[in-house]
């Protein structure tokens, strides 16, 4: 479970080898240095402390938890905007029962953007705008497609970002919410093909490992990487 | 990519990362003689058992009880779904998507097994063995083996609980990779939860209206098993963080959502009285 970690931090950094260091450590650097194989290919975890960039849009400042919490209201308010689209008119060819059904999380969206915003108050990022052209709201495949991709996203994105909370409060919350996101990516994964509700091995570019029964996890630079086509506003991700 | 990086950064929260290693330099020596010989793609493998070999046991007690609790959970779950994928009568859980479904779920409660043996450097056979299980819980689930609809209402529950279990003990694993592992090993469960939630809706009588997602209920429990009213207590919880989810902000958030938007948690202790009740005298969890 350490290699995870350590291998979703993939900044470059070689500066070390050439660090002056004694004892112990310097011996341990020759040992390095002499298996450069190694040290080529062995995943390297110095954070990022690169100068800020000047910002437009919402930055999320990972420094502390509110930068994490400002990323899960980005990404419900992504989610939110989308099912209440979704819901206002929905597909022709859906059921009565998923149209129901596409309301409750419509409105399950909806509470989790707003609790966000309530625990956030004044430190909260502001509305994103968002842009879903590249969806057909009047064709089920697509409306499906784009909802598991959202559902499976904002899991792994909730699964990676758990480490990075501090207080037990937004910790616990943050576990409550997933597991709701995850009921939803399942509900709509068996509207597509039934039988793929946690179909692990088709999530693998999401962390996934069907061999391990686990499910998806992302950094959030990921993450927002993979959610940038469906967002105008310009989200900055900094101290991550 | 660096592994002095490595180093360096544990370095910052283990002052004794070099300490710790040098005395141990067969096991620097292993390890490097190993990169010699093994692919490069292995070698994350080979540094994980690097920090093993310097750290010894790497898990704080507290971390090994939440692990080991999470594999007794695992264990019961798995041995339940395999036993009836077992039974030799097909219409029990009948061919097609209804068994397929209860494979894949089968198959990720083993694989979960499997990982939490290995995290907690468990090797051999399995602690607890189908022997160990009573799944009539003393018969109040008495056709559970023959009756595919008994089948499905014990596997919900399972499955609700699973979620609700591994929630509860995430506050213990914060800050550390392990909770990563926990919280994706989670999620698998509440998508399990869901589809067998919809199985349930299809074929339990009087339960088509069951929805993927826990529904608000006066004591929680939305699933018409009364039996089960312990693995949903408090699941009508409709407050977050001391937020009112109803009707949030001037929104049209109703009380059965505000309460579905958000799965509630269960105490190790509240878990493990469920569990017990399918455990047999002597293996049961303390």
């Amino acid at each position: 479970m350490k290699n995870n970690e350590l291998e979703t931090k993939s900044e470059l950094q070689d500066e070390s080898l050439f660090k002056g260091s004694l004892g112990r450590r310097s011996f341990l650097q020759y040992a390095g240095a002499s298996a450069a194989g190694i040290a080529l290919v062995a995943a390297g975890c110095r954070k990022d402390r690169g100068v800020e960039n000047v910002m437009t849009g919402a930055t999320l400042d990972f420094k502390n938890e509110i930068g994490v919490l400002n990323y899960a209201y980005a990404l419900e308010q992504l989610e939110a905007a989308f099912y209440v689209k979704v819901a206002s008119a929905p597909p022709s060819s859906f059921t009565t029962a998923q149209k129901a059904y596409f309301q409750d999380i419509q409105f399950h969206e909806i509470a989790h953007r707003e609790f966000f915003k309530n625990v956030l108050s004044t430190a909260a990022i502001g509305s994103l705008e968002v842009d879903f052209s590249s969806i057909d709201f009047t064709s089920a495949s697509s409306v499906l497609g784009a909802a598991m991709t959202f559902e499976d996203l904002g899991v792994a994105a909730y699964n990676g970002a758990g480490v990075r909370i501090t207080t037990d409060a937004y910790l616990v919350a943050a576990g409550k919410i997933v597991s709701v996101e995850a009921r939803h990516a399942a509900y709509i994964r068996d509207i597509i093909s039934n039988g793929t509700f946690a179909d692990l091995s088709s999530l693998s570019a999401l962390g996934a490992d069907n061999s391990k029964g686990l499910d998806g996890a992302l950094t959030p630079d990921k993450v927002l990487a993979a959610a940038g086509k469906y967002i105008k506003t310009k989200i900055n991700a900094i101290n991550l | 990519m660096n592994i002095l990086n490595i180093l360096d950064e544990i370095e910052k929260v283990d002052g004794e990362i070099y300490e710790r290693l040098s005395p141990r330099r067969s096991a620097m020596r292993d390890f490097f003689n190993v990169g010699k010989k093994i692919s490069m793609a292995a070698v994350p493998l080979a540094l994980g058992g690097l920090f093993k070999k310097a750290y010894g046991q790497t898990n704080p007690a507290s971390v090994n009880e939440v692990l080991g609790f999470a594999l007794a959970l695992e264990y019961l779950e798995w041995n339940y779904y395999n036993h009836a994928l077992t039974l030799a009568n097909s219409t029990y859980i009948p061919d097609g998507p209804a068994r397929q479904a209860i494979t894949t779920i089968r198959n990720h409660e083993r694989a979960h097994v499997d990982l939490l043996k290995g995290a907690l450097g468990i090797t051999g056979s399995d602690q607890y063995v189908y022997a160990d299980f009573d799944f009539t819980a003393g018969g109040t689930f008495a056709d559970v083996d023959t009756n595919y609809q008994t089948f499905l209402k014990v596997a919900t529950a399972f499955e609700d609980t699973g979620v609700r279990a591994y929630k509860g003990q995430a506050p213990i694993l914060k800050g550390m990779p392990v909770l990563t592992t926990a919280l994706q090993i989670h999620s698998v469960e509440a998508r399990h939860a869901a589809h067998l939630r919809q199985m349930v809706a299809a074929n339990v009588t009087g339960a088509s209206g069951l929805k993927p997602w826990i529904a608000y209920t006066a004591n929680g429990n939305d699933t018409g098993v009364s039996a089960a009213d312990a693995v949903y207590a408090g699941e009508q919880n409709t407050t977050q963080a001391g937020v009112q989810i109803t009707g949030i902000n001037g929104t049209a958030v109703t009380q059965s959502q505000a309460a579905e938007s958000f799965d509630e948690f269960l105490t190790g202790s509240d878990v493990k009285k469920i569990a017990n009740l399918f455990i047999k005298t002597g293996k049961k969890l303390a």
